[in-house]
């Protein structure tokens, strides 16, 4: 049984969606970012459920969620820290950045802190150069990093 | 050295609210624009010269003139927000500081090209972006500059819809970018043997980027002159430069075509930090071949110089790089990105990225010798010109341009 479906305001922005393309089949990275925007990550039962509201076979659905590197394919940690590690950011010390939030938070990239509260990924440019060393915190741009900076990010995180 | 064309309204309080963008001369091309017919419109970009700021620098004028006419299917434009080359954020500022210059050149192109629906396809981590400029779109149908007409007078529908991409580097790539937005994986196809327009469900479309369709409004509104008397006679107007790395003053600034990369780096980028030695540039994002600090000295920023020196102008987001960095971590930095970002589709790019990360690993290992920088060569070899993209030149032209000119400092890791 299928466990996974959408709030009904997220059915009304698939419906949306539906309207401003030529074909339904566009709405497939649209629908995706619906259901993690719902659940924070993209469940089988909701590759399903995609699945059929597009006319697609589930696999359609699996190579695509797998393809994009922002889908989520398990759960992860509350607050989602995404640490570019591509070369401007590497010149301007983000593994400084790297090596700190491995002191205080004690995750490595790929990690979920064992509170459930941040998960760490280690991403490739995130187009934030002039702001290096950079992260994303929860989608939300973070430049010039120091490890104050991050201090107090992961203190306002844990109110 | 400063030129602002698509920047000038940058540094305006509240430049991205419609309000503002129009008392500061946004939509001001468009009673011009409905008094030339569309043919008319692509004739005075093609003869601005206008070249594509994405990367490739193809002329923007042909490529809408490939759109096929009297055609019964709809045709569509597609404006490339996908800016993931490493060291290029260029896009993200016009999405954040001018949207409504954005709206203007799409309306300005969808005209020319008779389109009346655009999709932005922005990279999945540019929320921020995103909501931007969509907000500036929502603005724009409610005081009716888009929709069933333009400005509420023209007869021309138009209807604008951004596509959030899912974070793949390869979705850039104009065929792969379609194949996105038809829902499936980003893989790119094979190209044409001839030239033609794209192709978005079967129906015709260009693909443009960002800060291109962001220059088409001041060509309409002052003609071709008005952009042709800056930059060179081959790469005539200004592109948004970029610079990040080790500088006082990394960002990103518009100039004309034709100034001194030495001059950039160091009157608006202020020069290296803690008065370090500049060791290497790289030029225009991360796919460029990689320059010398004696080459930096001669490069000029425009297409065809940047061509003469054997590297290339890209999107023009120079990182820089000092003394004080192996360019070891380098080569391997960028190695692991472009192994992470192949598609996976041809095997020697999906192989070769992969190949050359291990060899690399094994230089920074200590266990390296000659013989791999003979290999990583021979992989770049096999993997220029035998894959449907050119992300797999790119990559070798940016690790095999690394190892010819620094195999000094890979020598220092081998044990013999």
């Amino acid at each position: 049984m299928n466990t996974f479906e959408y709030t009904p305001e997220n059915e009304i922005k698939f419906q949306e969606y539906g309207t401003k393309y030529p074909k339904i089949d566009s709405v497939m990275l649209p629908a995706l970012w619906l259901v993690q925007e719902q659940i924070g990550w993209i469940s089988p039962e909701a590759m399903i459920y995609v699945a059929e509201k597009l006319g697609k076979t589930p696999i359609q659905v699996y190579e695509v969620a797998t393809f994009y590197t922002m889908f989520n394919l398990k759960p992860i940690g509350k607050h989602h820290i995404e640490l570019c590690k591509t070369l401007s950011c590497m010149l301007c010390g983000s593994q400084k950045i790297k090596d700190y939030i491995k002191q205080t938070i004690g995750i490595e990239a790929g990690q979920t802190s064992e509170d459930g509260l941040f998960h760490l990924s280690e991403v490739e440019c995130l187009g934030a150069c002039s702001g290096a060393p950079m992260f994303a915190l929860n989608g939300v741009y973070h430049e010039k990093l120091t490890t104050q900076k991050v201090d107090e990010l992961i203190t306002e995180c844990k109110k | 050295m400063i030129t602002k064309i698509v920047s000038k309204n940058f540094d305006i309080p509240n430049s991205h609210k419609l309000e503002v963008a129009l008392a500061n001369g946004r939509y001001s091309s468009i009673d011009k624009l409905f008094s030339m017919t569309p043919d008319e419109v692509t004739a005075e970009v093609t003869k601005s010269g206008l070249r594509g700021k994405g990367g490739g620098g193809a002329a923007c004028g042909p490529k809408w003139e490939l759109m096929p006419k009297n055609d019964p299917r709809p045709a569509f434009l597609i404006v490339n927000g996908d800016e993931s080359e490493p060291g290029t954020f260029k896009d993200r500022q016009i999405f954040q500081y001018d949207p409504h210059l954005l709206i203007e050149g799409i309306i300005c192109t969808c005209y020319a090209i008779n389109a009346h629906h655009a999709y932005i396809y922005i990279r999945g981590e540019y929320k921020f972006f995103i909501d931007r400029l969509n907000e500036a779109i929502k603005e724009a149908y409610e005081k009716k500059i888009i929709g069933d007409k333009i400005m509420d007078k023209y007869d021309f529908k138009l209807d604008i819809t951004v596509h959030r991409g899912g974070g793949a580097y390869i979705c850039g790539e104009k065929s792969a970018l379609i194949e996105s937005l038809e829902g499936k994986r980003g893989h790119p196809r094979l190209k044409p043997a001839g030239k033609e327009c794209e192709w978005f469900f079967d129906n015709p479309a260009t693909v443009n980027n960002v800060e291109t369709i962001a220059s088409v409004p001041n060509i309409v509104e002052n003609g071709a002159e008005g952009y042709t008397k800056y930059g060179t006679t081959k790469s005539p107007g200004t592109m948004l430069f970029a610079i990040s790395g080790p500088v006082k003053n990394p960002g990103v600034y518009e100039m004309a075509y034709g100034n001194k990369m030495i001059d950039f780096l160091n009157q608006i980028g202020g020069g290296m930090i803690d008065g370090k030695k500049l060791k290497a540039i790289i030029p225009g994002g991360s796919s460029c071949p990689i320059l010398t600090a004696d080459e930096v000295q001669k490069a000029v920023l425009d297409y065809e110089s940047m061509w003469d020196i054997g590297s290339t102008l890209g999107t023009g987001g120079m990182i820089v790089i000092d003394e004080d960095t192996s360019m070891v971590d380098v080569a391997k930095n960028l190695i692991e990105f472009y192994h992470h970002e192949s598609c996976g589709q041809c095997t020697p790019c999906r192989e070769g990225t992969g190949w050359i990360d291990k060899i690399l690993n094994k230089i920074l290992k200590g266990e390296g010798s000659s013989e791999d920088l003979n290999t990583i060569l021979d992989v770049c070899n096999t993997m220029n010109g035998k894959t449907v993209c050119v992300f797999a030149p790119a990559v070798k032209d940016i690790i095999s341009s690394i190892v010819k000119k620094f195999p000094h400092e890979f020598k220092t890791y081998f044990k013999n």
